[in-house]
């Protein structure tokens, strides 16, 4: 069954480059990738995980906004019943904050550099939640 | 498996959207469980009025859909939109990139979109889309779009599933040698020049002086739009509804016309 991921920009970050990597790369790694494109809301982001049933979140943000967009994020997934969705991250984000972001419940954050295998093992290993 | 069915149809009935997105996903999957699915959404079935766009990639069909969706929630309708993008050959992976073209509607609550891969099949749509139309029929929506992966001649498919298909072409694809094929367009039910703004004049007719001449089916309506600008959609809404009423509102004797033609077809 293939894995059904969502690469997600919330918020004012035109950087695209590491998204639309990862949308290619998780493609040539056997994912189905939704790819929404830039400057996504809180609302329409979780609105999209739950008409199209993802295991996975990717949401990535360069702008520094991610104390502020992560967390309203996760809320509103669990506010659906959607807490099976494994949230990953990526972008600049200090090590402070995703410490962090990671008690809240994002699964992992990866920086710049990551290797795309690093990023598509860590999914298969941890993507979950499949039955009804 | 059988109490998870029954409380995901009920759960998706009474309005919970995770629910029939869940249910998307069983069938997608190919799941035993499609059969038992069909025969509890079955006394639901039957309400909604189903569309077809194809063509080929880049012609437009996403963004004519989502105007069209537009105009469509204009008249107080619902609308479910199923797109198909094509799965890799080589590694089954994918990008679903359709839906981008729709985010005025990711807010409104009329409006459901699901993104499919095509997982193998090369008829212009995934093995799940009959019975996702199904679903989002039996869910309530008042009209339910298919989007087929971008195809151009033989991917007829669709056609199966739906009650109109509208093919899409875009100036500049070819000369009346390409309308005289068979295939799709021969087969289909609304022919649509987007992108017209390009000069779209003598394509047209070229396409209608080409079309008048099959046998198969009546000659379809060639309907000009611009969806990025928003131009030609209610026309097309237009003839959409004058084709759902001759075939499906109209006297009974053309109804079941139609729809032992449809039964026809999908066997």
């Amino acid at each position: 069954m293939a894995i059904r991921i969502l690469i997600a920009k919330p918020g004012l970050d035109g950087h695209d480059r590491g998204a639309i990597a990862l949308a290619m790369g998780l493609r040539d790694q056997g994912m189905e990738v939704i790819y929404t494109g830039l400057r996504q809301t809180v609302e329409n982001i979780v609105r999209t995980c739950i008409q199209e049933d993802v295991d996975v979140l990717g949401l990535s943000l360069l702008s520094g906004g991610h104390n502020h967009y992560f967390p309203k994020i996760l809320n509103l997934l669990k506010e659906n019943g959607m807490d099976r969705v494994l949230v990953i991250a990526g972008g600049i984000i200090p090590e402070e904050d995703g410490k962090n972001l990671k008690k809240m419940g994002i699964k992992e954050i990866f920086g710049p550099g990551t290797q795309i295998s690093e990023i598509s093992n860590f999914i298969r290993e941890n993507v979950g939640g499949q039955g009804t | 498996m059988k109490h998870d069915i029954d409380r995901l149809v009920t759960a998706a009935l009474s309005g919970v959207e995770s629910s029939l997105s869940r249910l998307l996903t069983i069938v997608e999957n190919d799941d035993k469980d499609v059969a038992e699915i069909l025969k509890t959404i079955s006394p639901n079935l039957g309400k909604a009025y189903c569309i077809g766009i194809t063509g080929s990639p880049g012609t437009g069909k996403s963004t004519l859909i989502d105007k069209l969706v537009a105009t469509i929630r204009s008249k107080g309708l619902t609308v479910g939109v199923i797109c198909i993008d094509p799965s890799s050959p080589v590694t089954g992976g994918a990008v679903l990139g359709d839906r981008i073209r729709m985010e005025q509607h990711y807010s409104d609550d009329g409006v459901f979109i699901r993104s499919m891969a095509s997982r193998g099949n090369y008829g212009g749509i995934s093995k799940a889309v009959g019975a996702s139309v199904a679903l989002l029929d039996a869910f309530g929506k008042d009209v339910v779009i298919v989007e087929t992966v971008g195809i151009g001649q033989e991917g007829i498919d669709i056609t199966k599933l739906v009650h109109v298909t509208v093919f899409v072409m875009a100036p500049g694809g070819g000369d009346s040698v390409q309308f005289m094929k068979a295939g799709i367009l021969e087969v289909s039910d609304i022919i649509v020049v987007n992108k017209a703004d390009l000069g779209a004049d003598g394509l047209v007719a070229e396409i209608e002086g080409i079309v008048a001449f099959g046998t198969t089916k009546s000659t379809q309506p060639v309907v000009q739009t611009q969806a990025l600008n928003d131009v030609g959609i209610e026309e097309l809404y237009g003839v959409l509804e004058k084709q759902r009423n001759d075939y499906l509102l109209g006297d009974t004797q053309k109804r079941s016309e139609f729809m032992a033609e449809h039964r026809k077809k999908k066997d």
